[in-house]
């Protein structure tokens, strides 16, 4: 039955989402221009607000009916169809939610929707002129899944559209318009992983939250009132920052999880579209806080947090128009809104320049100096040096954009991106990297001397100078005596030595200056993050190891010399192989069965027509606990098949397993996942770059008979075989055999180089007709079958055929100190968060009750405020 | 001239000397005759190269050369451009899983002596999503 009412429910929704945004923002846009206090205003802010609280319901209300599609199956409609399937786990349907391009965009909106109540909650006398802009926003934002068509004019693409209205070609629809698929496509693999439940909703939290100070900067721009909004802004944008930046880390640990290209961070256009904006929106902090302490620099905080939200609107143009093409590995869905989008940025880019230019000269200014040694000048140049990093990244991201609006002007060009990205922007981002160490410690040493009133400036340098003096010199002594990695290229000495410096002279202020009052250091706090997450850089990405060296000597070509790749291994099943310290053995195919925490060998498991049940073969355990028996039906999920590989370390004896994950997806071909070993110092990342064709149908040699009696021997295979005797089949489950039928099986011996296989091939006769049941020993590639039986002469007959041996080609790298990478970014967290506390706190408390309890260090700041 | 001043002409230095070295870095879409002719001008700059895999009367690929036993860091394959010039491409890294099915085939790397050695592929592939096709499965109704 096609249910057309929770999609009409939806689409009523979307629209009423719309209606009640416009009327929303219009309300407020008349309540900031009305008189404060007037009955006009007053009248004009219930309309606005109650506008709001609808949309918010209709926001709600289009969550609901798009999850009830997802998560009941309804395939009548497109977006179930395309991104969900029956045998999905209801974790993954809430990704489900968010695959599509409809999908991430209702996310945004939800979280507008519920920062806008939270902001009309606390937002007080910025209320109305930041929720016109929040109100105006979202209706660009439910624009882009209205799904209206006006003509040739069609306006957003709605969750919610019919199969049969999305295939109108499609025969199956004009037959029967009634028809509703039974099972969708399924969720793109990749994205079948925990991380990517939560890293989207992060993501999008980020970017809605970069709204906010937007939205503030854009309240204060309009109320000619410069100054004040700052207050509310800076908790804020430190949330935005926080978020944005965490759900960019998020993405970049499942990336290192999920797919192989054997790191967290590959440079892509998707990646560096978040992280443009994050950068500049961390320069728009700082010189807020300039701008807080000393009443410098309001004019460039202006203008970096509207381009903050301008590249966020940017970065949806470029990933969601399509405009990318064959820049990216990521498949864009175009859902043909390019343009949509590109009206939704120049409106936004108009609309806001245009404010800031017409208020320009009236914004204050300073003219006095700052002075060099003064903290504000470094955290200025701070900025400064964030924003060049974005703007590095920035340039080189767009070069598709540039073809194509060549190519709209009419002029071809084929400028591609640099054939080694990863090279061109590091070259860049490293000495970013540098310049933010150093700015960051000397900066915080110079904004932090003053409440040490008469400490010289020598006094303040010194003790972190002579740590980072020591501790690089440490540091490159274990690298000469092996302990670590050998640090020997000048800029990556450069980078830890300035990296270096800046945690120890962040510390020294957290430990110094800060000590009696900690909760004021999260700027410290947060530095020394930044810091940890640039050694981890260095060490992880600067000394990766691939140990996976092909040393077999066997190549096709040499053509080209030695200095050609040849990063990846073959393994044959059973078959040690030596990689770096490890001797490495690939052991079998194994299956993951619900109930069970430990993947089951695909051998142990009797594979029925149904593909995503088994029959088990044997007791299936839980450490001791037998969870199936021998013949239970088991739910087992088909699509991943992990590859065990054991490694040895040669020379400690210790041995641990490695489950690195493939799976040959119709549309998608080999999906590889890595398996990680994480030791103290270094992450072993383990990954198969390919695997022999499933589909492809195994090749078997000709069978071989061999006449044997019990207890002889035959060689099979170089193998050496034993009949031991006939016995009743066992296995017979399937054989559905009647009371008049037989079935006896051979029980066999074969000695592999590794262990002793038994194998029980079947000889059964079922309503007179003779049935046959060979066993497969995959670790050996042989089949084997019990041809015939010849009880008068006590002769058995034995079939065997021989193929190719199952074999993995991986790839295996160490990445040492990645560990420092997460720690870095949790620090960098904890900063953040407690400066927002901090500043939250600030902003709450009228200044007059925070100067009587609090240190002299915050009554300084306060009188500037 | 202020300090401020100063500080704004360095920015924009730094900001020229970074779009210059995106130009430089920046690489071209080009047919495989210009990048035989810049082989033979001695420019080893690498370049991006579209084409589409040869097939034969049957849409069987042809002129492809993977065998992991032998060596599973050796892929080789004929490669069509727009122009429709073939060209043997030689790749140095196991074969990806899904090139088969591709459709269309973007190369980044350069000519050296008869062959291009690729350092990266990107395939397109038919995407599920412009699939327009519906199983209708009668059997389990």
């Amino acid at each position: 039955m096609v249910n057309t009412l929770i999609g009409d429910l939806g689409h009523y929704s979307v629209i009423l989402a719309f209606v009640a945004a416009l009327v929303s923002s219009l309300a407020y846009f008349f309540s900031t221009n009305a008189a404060e206090l007037s009955a006009e205003h007053a009248s004009w802010r219930k309309l606005a607000r109650g506008a709001f609280y609808v949309h918010v319901l209709a926001v709600l209300g289009i969550v609901f009916c798009l999850f009830n599609i997802i998560y009941e199956h309804r395939y009548e409609y497109h977006y179930a169809w395309s991104h969900s399937s029956n045998h999905l786990p209801v974790h993954y349907m809430i990704s489900c939610f968010w695959e599509g391009q409809e999908g991430s965009f209702l996310l945004w909106i939800f979280w507008h929707a519920l920062l806008g109540l939270v902001l009309i909650r606390f937002g007080k006398k910025w209320e109305g002129p930041v929720m016109a802009v929040f109100s105006f926003v979202q209706l660009f934002l439910t624009s882009m899944i209205l799904g209206v068509v006006i003509g040739d004019l069609k306006i957003g693409s709605s969750p919610f559209i019919l199969m049969r209205d999305f295939m109108t070609e499609a025969p199956v629809f004009q037959m029967d318009p009634n028809f509703v698929p039974k099972d969708g496509t399924g969720l793109n693999p990749l994205l079948q992983n925990y991380w990517m439940v939560i890293h989207p909703p992060v993501l999008f939290l980020g970017f809605a939250a970069t709204l906010v100070p937007f939205a503030f900067a854009m309240a204060g721009l309009w109320r000619k009132d410069f100054s004040s909004w700052t207050k509310p802004a800076l908790p804020w944008a430190l949330f935005a920052a926080v978020v944005l930046g965490i759900g960019i880390m998020m993405g970049a640990y499942w990336a290192y999880e999920t797919l192989n290209f054997g790191g967290y961070w590959n440079w892509d256009p998707v990646e560096n579209a978040v992280y443009i904006p994050w950068l500049v929106l961390v320069g728009a902090i700082h010189t807020l806080l300039a701008y807080r302490k000393s009443r410098t620099a309001l004019r460039a905080t202006f203008i970096l947090f509207i381009t903050s939200f301008l590249l966020v609107l940017y970065a949806t143009f470029l990933t969601r128009s399509g405009i990318l093409g064959n820049a990216s590995v990521h498949s864009f869905t175009d859902l043909g809104l390019s343009g949509q989008l590109f009206t939704y940025l120049a409106a936004f880019l108009v609309l806001s320049i245009g404010l800031l230019m017409y208020r320009w000269k009236k914004i204050p200014a300073t003219d006095k100096e700052i002075a060099t040694y003064s903290g504000e000048f470094w955290v200025f140049i701070g900025a400064a040096v964030l924003c060049l990093g974005a703007f590095q990244v920035l340039f080189t991201t767009s070069i598709p954009v540039y073809n194509s609006f060549m190519g709209f002007i009419g002029v071809k060009t084929n400028v591609a991106l640099p054939a080694d990205q990863i090279q061109h922007y590091t070259n860049a981002q490293l000495w970013l990297g540098v310049a933010i160490a150093i700015l960051s410690g000397t900066g915080q040493l110079l904004w932090w001397r003053k409440q040490n009133a008469g400490e010289k400036l020598s006094q303040v340098f010194m003790l972190p100078l002579m740590l980072t003096f020591l501790f690089t010199s440490l540091i490159l002594l274990l690298g000469k005596l092996g302990v670590l990695d050998r640090i020997d290229t000048p800029k990556y000495i450069v980078l830890l030595i300035t990296a270096l410096y800046a945690i120890f002279s962040n510390l020294s202020i957290v430990f110094g200056v800060l000590r009696k009052r900690v909760s004021i250091a999260g700027g410290a706090v947060a530095h020394i993050g930044v810091a940890l997450m640039l050694l981890g850089i260095l060490f992880s990405a600067g000394y990766s190891n691939i140990i996976s060296k092909n040393m077999s000597g066997m190549v096709y070509a040499r053509e080209f010399g030695d200095e050609i790749n040849r990063d990846n291994v073959l393994l044959w099943r059973n078959a040690p192989t030596d990689m770096g310290p490890y001797t490495v053995t690939y052991k079998g195919q194994y299956l993951e069965v619900e109930g069970l925490p430990e993947y089951v060998n695909k051998q142990q498991l009797f594979r029925i027509a149904d593909e995503f049940k088994a029959i088990a073969r044997g007791p299936l355990k839980d450490g001791d606990k037998v969870v199936y028996t021998a013949g239970d039906t088991v739910n087992i999920y088909p699509e991943n098949t992990y590859y065990q590989v054991e490694y040895k370390n040669r020379e400690t004896k210790e041995a641990f397993l490695l489950y690195p994950r493939a799976q040959v997806n119709p549309e998608m071909g080999l999906l590889a996942s890595p398996d990680i070993k994480m030791f103290g110092t270094k992450d072993l990342y383990t990954h198969v770059s390919t695997i022999p064709d499933p589909e492809e149908e195994k090749e078997w040699s000709e069978l071989k008979e061999y006449k044997v009696k019990m207890g002889d021997t035959i060689f099979v295979n170089d193998y050496v075989a034993v009949l031991h005797g006939i016995e009743p089949a066992k296995d017979t489950l399937l054989l559905n055999l009647g009371p008049n039928d037989v079935a006896v099986q051979a029980d066999m011996q074969v000695l592999g180089e590794k262990r002793t296989y038994h194998a029980h091939p079947i000889y059964a006769i079922r309503d007179k007709m003779v049935g046959r049941v060979p066993e497969e020993i995959e670790d050996l590639g042989l089949r084997i079958m019990l041809m015939n039986i010849d009880p008068e002469n006590g002769e058995f007959t034995i079939g065997v055929n021989t193929t190719q041996k199952d074999y993995i080609i991986l790839k295996a790298m160490e990445k040492p100190f990645i560990s420092i990478l997460w720690i870095g970014t949790l620090v960098m967290s904890l900063g953040f968060v407690m400066a927002i506390v901090r500043h939250y706190k600030d902003g709450k408390n009228n200044p007059v009750s925070t100067l009587t309890g609090k240190g002299a260090a915050v009554k300084r700041e306060k009188q500037l405020v | 001239m202020k300090r401020i001043h100063i500080i704004g002409i360095l920015v924009i230095a730094v900001a020229i000397a970074i779009i210059m070295s995106t130009a430089s870095d920046a690489s071209v879409y080009v047919p495989f005759n210009e990048a035989k002719a810049r082989a033979q001008e001695g420019d080893n700059t690498k370049v991006h190269v579209v084409g589409r895999l040869k097939k034969d009367a049957k849409g069987h690929i042809v002129g492809m050369k993977y065998d992991p036993v032998l060596d599973p860091n050796y892929f080789s394959f004929v490669l069509v451009d727009t122009n429709r010039v073939e060209q043997q491409v030689v790749y140095y890294s196991p074969k990806p899983q899904d090139f088969d099915r591709s459709e269309q085939v973007v190369i980044t790397g350069n000519m050296q002596g008869a062959t291009f050695v690729a350092d990266k592929i990107l395939l397109k592939c038919p995407s599920k999503y412009t699939e327009n096709e519906v199983k209708v499965e009668t059997a389990s109704l």
